[in-house]
């Protein structure tokens, strides 16, 4: 009878083991669809873009023949473009989650502003430019330059960097917070003490999305009036005699990398397609740095916190 | 000046009281949770509050530092006056934040900041400005000692706190309380996470600092409160039962509840 018994239950175990070997199979076969869709991608835009990426390639301007067309103007007006969208993005966003997360009160309208800012994150970018087109470059006179074109973004990135912030912070315990405040500490200093080195983070992944999202957008930057060929360099930020310093870049016009891609591909002639395929693995590998070093900081910090 | 409690036996008139619970009523919204608190806190001693998951114990003991301030819905009524300077510690007039540095918390679970041993004791003295390095290092060393850690943690203060045995961390979040010569410190069911060794640890512990420091604490484990307490406040349903030496809550209880819940016939 007992014998029976277990045979009946090794039956069972063994029919509800299917559904594991199963999923096992379904499952690797789906996350297969994306690794090799991707890694054909790549190889493909490698073994068309390896042998144009030289010195050469990257201090060039874009010009007529494509074999001496480079990258200069794009991939300066990239790091550039970022540097204004991550300046701007990144302590506004972080200020709006601290604020709607820790002092803000919960009410309908807290609800209506969460609600809000997490469909702005899914609005379609060149809405953003067509905004960015009214706002920045007509109403505040900012032109097509550099300083509208990261603004732009970071219009783009703030709401991703918001909700992030949000949820990195809802993640550090009460039992902190009331640590804290049991011991005197002000909203502030539990805040600035505690809560936002403990939620760097899950911060930093939201930089990280948003920032890699902004990386390749070419529609609001086209909308507002980005150039497609830029044979000069803005001004340089850095001067040799006081105040060493210089901000006239902002107002120079620009272009980026992934417009850079766009004016090259459609054009009629092969030798410009390798000369794309060579610009997006920079971009690739621009993306990929920056993700990199923020995954980089974010485990630095992770390490030092745990629950 | 001071109105004798009402229902309290008239041998504790002996109390030289630290803080005096009058008349409190607390509400989560609209849920009557403190009906009608009387309570004296005596200066140097334990006083434990037992009772039933539910009665209100921890509810009381949070208001002792505000603690229901920082969530919306909680109202207080009638007052917690602290002896030394007459301060009503629920008046609106009165700064939460100074309340919680005359009265620190030690929690239910160990709850260390996630930095370094030393940083954590040092916070509290952060938090009130102090920079100077010699300083802290004296009082951290201090609070340390009084915690009875400083031997097992002294040749690794830089280690993070996480590292700890629960014990230990419970120990730790003990001495950040007191880096700060608080004037009492509230235990919310300190040793109810640690094991029994840890839990005997603490419970010494507390015997050595009421020395310096009123000690007000909650619990569900009456033999600790047998252990550790010289007076004890029975609670149920968020009334003030019966309040008493401890020896006569648990040997001569006055009320018929009270004697059911030390007798463990319920609860």
């Amino acid at each position: 009878m007992p014998g029976e018994n277990l045979q009946e239950i090794r039956g069972i175990i063994a029919r509800n083991k299917v559904w594991d070997a199963v999923f096992v199979i379904v499952g690797l076969m789906s996350l297969l669809v994306g690794i090799v869709t991707l890694l054909a991608l790549v190889i493909d835009l490698a073994i068309d873009g390896l042998p144009r990426l030289s010195g050469q390639f990257f201090t060039s301007y874009a010009v007529r023949r494509p074999a001496e067309s480079g990258i200069l103007s794009a991939w300066v007006g990239t790091v550039l473009v970022m540097l204004v969208t991550a300046i701007a993005a990144i302590p506004l966003g972080i200020a709006s989650g601290v604020y709607l997360e820790e002092y803000g009160r919960k009410n309908w309208l807290a609800d209506l502003i969460e609600i809000n800012v997490t469909n702005l994150a899914g609005v379609p970018s060149i809405i953003y430019g067509l905004l960015a087109l009214g706002l920045f470059v007509y109403q505040f006179n900012l032109g097509e330059s550099i300083l509208a074109a990261g603004l732009t973004l970071a219009l783009l990135v703030l709401p991703i960097i918001i909700v992030t912030t949000r949820e990195a912070l809802r993640g550090i315990p009460n039992s902190i917070r009331e640590a804290a405040y049991a011991l005197g500490a002000s909203k502030w200093q539990m805040i600035w003490d505690h809560v936002l080195p403990y939620a760097t983070g899950g911060i930093l992944t939201g930089v990280i999305v948003g920032l890699s999202r902004a990386i390749g957008e070419t529609a609001p930057l086209i909308t507002i009036g980005a150039l497609t060929f830029v044979a000069f360099l803005p001004d340089s930020p850095f001067k040799g005699e006081f105040p060493y310093i210089s901000f006239a870049w902002l107002q120079a016009p620009f272009t980026v990398m992934p417009i850079q891609m766009f004016n090259w591909v459609s054009r009629p002639e092969p030798e410009f397609q390798l000369n794309a395929a060579a610009a997006g693995l920079v971009l690739i590998f621009m993306t990929l740095g920056m993700n990199a070093v923020a995954i980089y900081l974010r485990y630095q910090f992770r390490k030092r916190v745990k629950w | 000046m001071v109105e004798q409690t009402s229902g309290s036996p008239p041998h504790l008139a002996a109390i030289k009281p630290k803080a005096e619970v009058r008349n409190l009523n607390f509400y989560y919204g609209a849920v009557h949770a403190l009906k009608n608190i009387n309570l004296v806190v005596a200066e140097n001693r334990v006083t434990a509050l037992i009772g039933p998951s539910g009665c209100g114990k921890t509810t009381l003991l949070r208001c002792f530092n505000r603690m229901h301030d920082l969530y919306p819905g909680n109202r207080y009524q009638g007052e917690i006056v602290l002896d030394s300077d007459q301060t009503n510690v629920l008046s609106r007039r009165v700064d939460p934040i100074e309340v919680r540095m005359r009265i620190s918390m030690v929690f239910q679970k160990p709850n260390p900041f996630p930095k370094s041993i030393y940083e954590n004791v040092a916070y509290g003295l952060r938090v009130r400005g102090q920079s100077k390095r010699s300083v802290i290092d004296e009082k951290v060393e201090q609070a340390l000692h009084s915690a009875a850690l400083w031997e097992e943690v002294k040749d690794r203060l830089n280690d993070l706190a996480f590292n700890l045995s629960g014990g230990q961390q419970q120990r730790l979040c003990i001495a950040r309380a007191l880096a700060t010569n608080p004037e009492m410190i509230v235990f919310d069911e300190p040793t109810s996470a640690l094991d029994p060794i840890a839990s005997g640890n603490i419970e010494e512990l507390m015997i050595e600092l009421k020395k310096q420091v009123t000690i007000l604490i909650v619990t569900h484990n009456l033999q600790q409160a047998g252990r550790v307490s010289d007076y004890t406040a029975f609670m149920f349903l968020g009334e003030m039962v019966e309040f008493n030496e401890t020896k006569m809550i648990f040997n001569q209880p006055a009320k018929k509840q009270t004697e059911d819940y030390v007798r463990g016939r319920f609860g």
